[in-house]
């Protein structure tokens, strides 16, 4: 559709005196913060335990009729983001064994500890796994013609023949192999600071994976780790990680707010509103 | 695939970003009948730029919406003359946009003018320091055109952009409290300075407190409702923070689609066509005059488009890679060093620095928009290179165009581990109590650093890439590093807890894995001297008289501003003059040899 010469302002219902935020925004989805509502209640209380918040899940993202108008043509969202069902699911893309070794490796990269819930309760290698069906995840957003110059210099950018998809298949069987090697039992069975270890030595390049033509080095696989465990943990729960925004209370984002004209200039007053998100749902700072 | 040739027209036009959409629009006006051919898709601000849905980091700033997808196509990049050139796969030094609008639909929007000594730098440093203070193997060059010349165009294009800024002079007149550094204006901007927001405020009084002169970053950003002479209408910028990267949700930040399109679609002689990648210009059989362009459109027929007058407007790098894959003018050799195409590429200087204030207050990174404040102390010829011995220099600024949590977490915190509880509590504080200063510098050219056809890749359209030599130079780091050095002066009077200065490490080469900046530059640049240039400086180029190239591609060397305003006013100006004298001549050269 193109942009209509003389649209409406209905950018100018935004100004500073305007009484309510524009309808459309889901910060009208906010109660007054003096009469939290029962879900809202919920996710606070929720984000003390990953367990709790889990359990809660259903509850709480339930998504709003904007939800709907979130898909978009780069497919970034999995075709059907996880508990959009309300039940817990097994993963899609990844098989059981390396679904174990990845929810135990997100959750040492974003643990749970006295800021927050970890990896785990924020969904994101339920996240991860969606992403694999996606144009991203199928390699569709890389240049992947050959000739490959795996060693051509590290500044010269990414130059395996591995789309995210295979980075993470060949990563996830070679680094099973690898720790039931290195210490007869299954990452996510040994003590966390064991784990630390192991991921430690992949993030300073350890070992190197079999794949063909050429091995994946275990840094390039946990750096794709590291990054994707990042992008769950702080994107909008729309695309199945950051459950209950967990991720953006820490940082003190307020997520698709998206108007800040009355704060800009209130130099001795930080930002007060917690986040909502792009469905509608709303939590406030605890 | 089939091959088709359709109806001859006037003009055609690649590329739909802001320079395209300008000249475009001037043509249209000139009464010629304009295809604009898009190699990306169909976008809109009311689709692309829906609220909420687009306020959505990874889809945006990850996943690279609205970006060129490096599967269709990319460039090859190496450092030395000596190595080989591998391809740049995965975004992320610096972000080609693709679909309508181009760049221009998720650039932030800052605006400035050029200064007026950096359109003649070579003149300048040879009558301020001797011939002799240009370093060997830097191609120091002048545009050909003046601040004097460009001033009227600089003019219509704020206006037309709707910027927001605070001028310092008018018609030699001191009116503001502007930058004391730019240049006089015959006007004022269309619209007051945006608001400061807080890490902006305090980095104004430490600069202040430090001896320098703060000012407003001029933004094509509307700071109120604005109607341009279009009629194409802005809201006001609210402060969401989803600048760069995204489609201004607000039609707050200027954008070809919400300031030029809707008046272009007007233009009953005025043709858009999406998905229509361009695969080369033709020419004639002298090789003198081209005939049109064949493209590619999205079901792989390959389409002729016989036109009288040929625009590139595509990418900086897009418009050299045509122009390499036509034949148009000589490509360069830098070890003969002969012809003009590829010659003088550059980029820009920048590294950022963080500071962390006291955890008192919180840095609200989250709001932005392309407004901000900086100081021009350190940039262009502002001050006394001459005990420096180097050339160029850097604005410094606080310029938050709204940092989200994706990029908070990821950037990397010196002394801190990458992963695992004692990040994630150095990110949360860096997130909430940091903010960044950017010192965005020139980037000189050199005989060793141009743009050619890479022997080895291949675009998914079957052609050869386009292959970069780049790495940074003695001259440059050696900028940057002083300029750093002034930062401080800053920071201690900003009360900062911590900082950590970034700065160009000697030794260490151009890393293709780090966002730097998108603003690349030359390649194919404008001047007075066919031997240095490939265009004239009317940005037609100097062997095939109805071809002009618009774009930062023009530019003899990179300055430490952000180029859009200079690429608008260039547009305009290029425009002017093929309205005024190209059209009413026999179509020849618009500067006789």
């Amino acid at each position: 559709m193109p942009d209509m010469p003389h649209r409406p302002h209905s950018a100018a219902q935004q100004m500073p005196d305007a009484p309510t935020p524009p309808a459309r925004s889901p910060a009208t989805l906010t109660a007054p913060a003096s009469a939290p509502t029962a879900t809202r209640r919920r996710v606070v209380q929720g984000l003390g335990t990953g367990a709790a918040a889990l359990a809660l899940s259903q509850a709480a993202t339930a998504p709003s009729a904007q939800a709907a108008s979130t898909q978009n043509t780069l497919g970034t969202q999995p075709p059907a983001p996880p508990d959009a069902a309300g039940a817990p699911h097994g993963p899609r893309f990844f098989s059981p064994a390396e679904f174990a070794f990845l929810r135990a490796a997100c959750e040492r990269i974003f643990p749970t500890d006295a800021l927050s819930p970890g990896a785990i309760a924020l969904g994101v290698p339920e996240f991860i796994d969606g992403q694999m069906d996606t144009p991203w995840g199928r390699g569709e957003l890389w240049y992947m013609q050959g000739p490959h110059r795996p060693d051509a210099a590290d500044n010269l950018g990414y130059q395996l023949p591995y789309s995210p998809q295979q980075i993470y298949k060949i990563g996830l069987s070679g680094v099973i192999t690898w720790v039931q090697q290195t210490h007869q039992a299954a990452f996510e069975t040994l003590p966390p600071e064991t784990q630390d270890t192991v991921l430690r030595a992949l993030e300073h390049n350890a070992t190197q994976f079999d794949g063909h033509p050429v091995s994946l080095p275990a840094k390039t696989f946990f750096e794709q780790l590291r990054a994707d465990t990042i992008e769950g943990a702080f994107s909008d729960p729309i695309h199945g990680g950051n459950r209950h925004m967990a991720g953006w209370l820490i940082m003190g984002f307020p997520g698709a707010r998206g108007d800040y004209m009355d704060w800009v200039d209130r130099y001795d007053t930080p930002y007060p509103y917690g986040p909502v998100s792009i469905s509608g749902e709303s939590a406030e700072h605890g | 695939m089939a091959e088709k040739t359709l109806p001859p027209v006037d003009v055609v036009v690649v590329g739909s970003g802001w320079a395209g959409s300008i000249m475009a629009k001037e043509l249209c006006e000139a009464g010629l009948s304009v295809v604009m051919l898009e190699r990306g898709g169909r976008r809109s601000t009311a689709r692309d730029g829906a609220y909420p849905s687009s306020l959505d980091e990874l889809e945006g700033a990850v996943r690279y919406k609205l970006f060129q997808n490096p599967a269709q196509t990319t460039v090859t990049v190496r450092n030395r003359i000596d190595q080989e050139a591998v391809p740049y796969r995965r975004l992320a030094a610096f972000l080609p946009g693709a679909g309508v609008g181009g760049a221009g639909l998720h650039w932030t929007g800052v605006h400035f003018r050029a200064p007026p000594q950096d359109l003649r730098l070579r003149s300048r440093i040879t009558e301020r320091y001797g011939r002799n203070f240009i370093p060997e193997g830097m191609n120091l060059q002048d545009y050909g055109v003046t601040y004097e010349e460009l001033e009227p165009f600089f003019d219509r294009a704020e206006k037309v952009f709707g910027t927001s800024g605070e001028a310092y002079t008018i018609k030699g007149k001191k009116t503001g409290t502007g930058n004391v550094f730019a240049p006089d204006r015959s006007d004022n901007f269309p619209l007051p300075a945006l608001r400061d927001v807080y890490t902006a405020h305090l980095f104004r009084h430490a600069a202040a407190e430090a001896g320098y002169h703060p000012y407003a970053m001029p933004a094509a950003n509307a700071s109120q409702p604005y109607t341009n002479p279009y009629g194409t209408q802005m809201g006001p910028c609210n402060f969401c923070g989803y600048c760069s990267d995204y489609a201004c949700y607000m039609y707050a930040k200027a954008s070809p689609n919400v300031n030029i399109m809707p008046a272009l679609r007007r233009h009953e002689n005025f043709t858009l066509r999406s998905n229509a990648h361009v695969l080369k210009v033709l020419l004639d059989s002298t090789g003198k005059k081209a005939t049109g362009v064949v493209y590619q459109d999205a079901e792989g027929n390959h389409i002729t488009q016989p036109a009288g007058l040929v625009i590139l407007a595509a990418f900086q790098f897009h418009n050299v890679h045509l122009m390499l894959l036509s034949g148009i003018g000589k490509a360069y050799d830098p070890v003969a060093n002969t012809g003009t195409v590829g010659r003088n590429f550059t980029y820009q200087n920048i590294t950022n620095s963080t500071v962390w204030m006291p955890p008192t207050r919180s840095t609200d990174q989250f709001i932005g928009s392309a407004g901000g404040v900086a100081i021009d102390d350190f940039n262009s010829d502002n001050f006394d290179h001459g005990p420096l011995g180097f050339i160029g220099g850097s604005p410094l600024w606080v310029n938050q165009a709204g940092v989200k949590p994706i990029a908070g977490a990821k950037a990397n915190i010196p002394g801190v581990p990458r992963w695992g509880s004692a990040w994630k509590k150095a990110a949360v504080e860096t997130y909430r109590h940091s903010f960044t200063i950017n010192a965005q510098g020139s980037n000189m050219a050199y005989r060793d650093v141009y743009l050619d056809l890479d022997p080895t890749w291949r675009t998914s359209y079957g052609q050869p890439m386009l292959r970069m030599t780049f790495d940074w130079k003695e001259n440059d780091i050696r900028m940057n590093r002083y300029v750093i050095g002034q930062l401080a002066n800053v920071v201690k009077a900003l009360g900062a807890q911590d900082a950590h200065y970034g700065m160009r490490e000697p030794g260490k080469p151009f890393d293709v894995r780090e966002y730097q900046t998108t603003h690349l530059c030359g390649g194919a640049v404008m001047g007075e001297d066919p031997k240095t240039s490939a265009l004239n400086r009317y940005l037609q180029s100097w062997d095939v008289s109805n071809v002009f190239v618009v774009g930062a591609n023009a530019f003899p060397q990179g300055m430490g501003y952000n180029p859009t305003g200079l690429v608008a006013a260039l547009a305009y100006w290029s425009a002017h003059h093929i309205r005024t004298q190209w059209l009413k001549g026999n179509g020849g050269p618009l500067v006789a040899l």
